[in-house]
């Protein structure tokens, strides 16, 4: 066999109560290659928080999943209205979440800095009015 | 994990290699060979879904008997609550407890007196700044399992006190050796009256003598020997020692109001609990302090062993409760100690994938796509035909080679019909 196993996950901005679904699937994926369980929650987490964003902020969006021998590489793509300020949206607790979502429990500002915080390389490249495309990499 | 002792089984006679339970086995444990359901025993977590939904009762929890309990030992029950609400116009839960002793017990002791200690013992715990939360609840033990097996990272969040049941077990004993010193501990029997199959296999699981009760017994077992005995005229005498909070243990979110605060969430039902641990792994609830999870549709009333309605068996035990003190037992000691002797350790559990394709990596994921180029052959309905409960399960079993790719009847199907079209296409040409 040769390069990577590659997943694709259409999220739906339509719908909110699907976010995560991407997360579990991914994590299914990974157990069966036996991964060290650690490594499983961090690929879970910036994926599940990664899906979450491209809903709350650019009505859904693509995450594309390349799994390698040594790293998962996962790649979230949207068509929403990028980011203004990148160094901002990173700092903890910064949110532009409306009301509505925030009332669900989300928006807390923490989304970024935690898909940041379990990758080993995360890059975030915006322009605005056309989109945000989001390469994080778990080295395994 | 291979030598782990399951109490749900099957009778293959009267197992017709249906799909129902396949498609309700929450740990895709269930495969259907040779037209009868096979239970994966590494997988099996106990829950009893399948046995709550098989139409023809193929599937049975494995218990103790009534008459495997030796007679000539101190016999004490130990009646889960949820054992209250199977009884129609019940008045009084001393008709139950005296029924017990009617029936032969020479003592009874109520595992919502044990719940009532490990509540407070909980809310000693969750005073502690350094426990890690949200605490989960270790009282339903399919949920404790699932952890084991599937959230090992939840593990660390496990509510370490014993459960209900052992703390029951333990009181139990001490009473009986305080009224009768001459008693010692081979001469006594604990036997829980349980709701669910689960509670059989943490006792059995519980090895080097862990476990202080000694049997378990089936609440559908007792309940027909109780309504033998327990119409009386006149009233029992008063010997519940139990008040509100143990008796609303017996359905979902009793034991979380208990805790006093109000950062609970309570969860039954085992479809929704494994996505409330998913969430939960995921980093998702950080506002939580307590989490109660029950495998059982409205908790342990809802067990596959009790005999009523789970919603009924709730309402009953609502009118039971009222009047009742809040709560009639304490944890002893001066209200912050939990001692050793009441500790469990769950931290300590191995986590063993039970999905792994293989130990080495190149072969995992060679496996990994395999599997993926073969599910995209599939029709994607998990119509269960295979005998496998999803395509994605089917594809993983003819990648460990359990299966063969023709068993798709769809596959099939369609393999056919290109078959016959060539065919015809040929004779045509002729």
């Amino acid at each position: 066999m040769e390069g990577p196993v590659k997943f694709v996950y259409e999220v739906d901005g339509e719908n909110f109560t699907s976010a995560g679904e991407a997360s579990i699937s991914i994590k299914k994926n990974l157990r069966l290659l036996g991964y060290n369980p650690n490594i499983i929650r961090r690929v879970a987490i910036a994926m599940y928080e990664g899906e979450i964003n491209m809903v709350i902020h650019a009505g859904g969006g693509r995450a594309t999943v390349y799994i390698y021998p040594d790293r998962v590489e996962m790649i979230l793509e949207d068509n929403g209205p990028g980011i203004a300020d990148i160094e901002l949206a990173m700092s903890e607790g910064y949110s532009t979440a409306p009301d509505k979502i925030r009332n669900l429990g989300f928006g807390a500002g923490m989304g970024l800095p935690n898909m940041k915080k379990n990758t080993d390389e995360m890059k975030i490249e915006s322009v605005l009015g056309k989109g945000t495309t989001i390469t994080m990499i778990v080295k395994t | 994990m291979a030598s782990y002792k399951h109490s749900v089984s099957l009778n293959e006679e009267k197992c017709h290699g249906c799909t129902h339970c396949l498609k309700h086995c929450p740990t895709e444990a269930i495969r259907i060979r040779n037209k009868h359901a096979k239970i994966d025993s590494t997988r099996c977590i106990d829950c009893g879904e399948c046995i709550r939904v098989c139409p023809h009762k193929a599937k049975k929890a494995v218990y103790d008997k009534l008459s495997d309990i030796p007679k000539d030992k101190w016999k004490i029950a130990l009646p889960a609550p949820s054992l209250y609400g199977q009884f129609d116009n019940l008045e009084d839960i001393d008709y139950v407890l005296e029924g017990l002793l009617d029936i032969g017990f020479d003592q009874v002791y109520e595992v919502a007196r044990a719940a009532e200690i490990v509540s407070d013992y909980t809310r000693r715990y969750m005073k502690r700044p350094d426990v890690q939360r949200p605490v989960i609840s270790s009282a339903c033990p399919v949920i404790v399992r699932l952890i084991r097996l599937r959230y090992p990272f939840l593990a660390d969040n496990l509510l370490p006190i014993l459960p209900p049941i052992e703390i029951a077990a333990k009181e139990a004993i001490k009473e009986a050796v305080e009224k009768h010193p001459e008693l010692k501990r081979e001469d006594i029997c604990t036997v829980f009256i349980s709701p669910c199959p689960a509670k059989v296999s943490y006792v059995k699981n519980e090895t080097d003598g862990k476990s202080n009760v000694d049997f378990v017994v089936s609440m559908s077992d007792i309940y027909f020997e109780l309504l033998g005995v327990m119409n009386k005229d006149e009233s029992p005498a008063p010997v519940s020692k139990a008040g509100l909070i143990g008796l609303s243990w017996a359905s979902a979110g009793g034991e979380a109001t208990a805790i006093f605060n109000e950062k609970y969430l309570a969860a039954d039902g085992i479809e929704h609990a494994n996505r409330v641990l998913e969430e939960i792994d995921n980093g998702s609830f950080p506002e939580l302090e307590f989490v109660e999870l029950n495998a059982c549709p409205g908790g342990c009333v809802g067990g596959v062993m009790t005999v009523v309605n789970p919603y009924i068996a709730k309402a009953r035990i609502r009118s039971l409760r009222r009047y009742l003190p809040v709560s009639q037992n304490k944890a002893p000691e001066d209200g912050y100690t939990i001692p050793e002797s009441v500790m469990s350790d769950y931290s300590d559990a191995p986590y063993e994938s039970v999905s792994a394709f293989s130990s080495d990596r190149e072969e995992s994921m060679r496996m990994l796509h395999d599997m993926e180029e073969i599910r995209q052959k599939l029709p994607g309905i998990d119509c269960g035909g295979c005998g496998a409960p999803t395509c994605r399960c089917f594809a993983l079993d003819v990648v460990r080679g359990r299966a063969s790719l023709g068993e798709c009847v769809v596959f099939m199907r369609e393999e056919l019909e290109n078959l016959h079209k060539k065919l015809q296409e040929n004779d045509e040409r002729r």
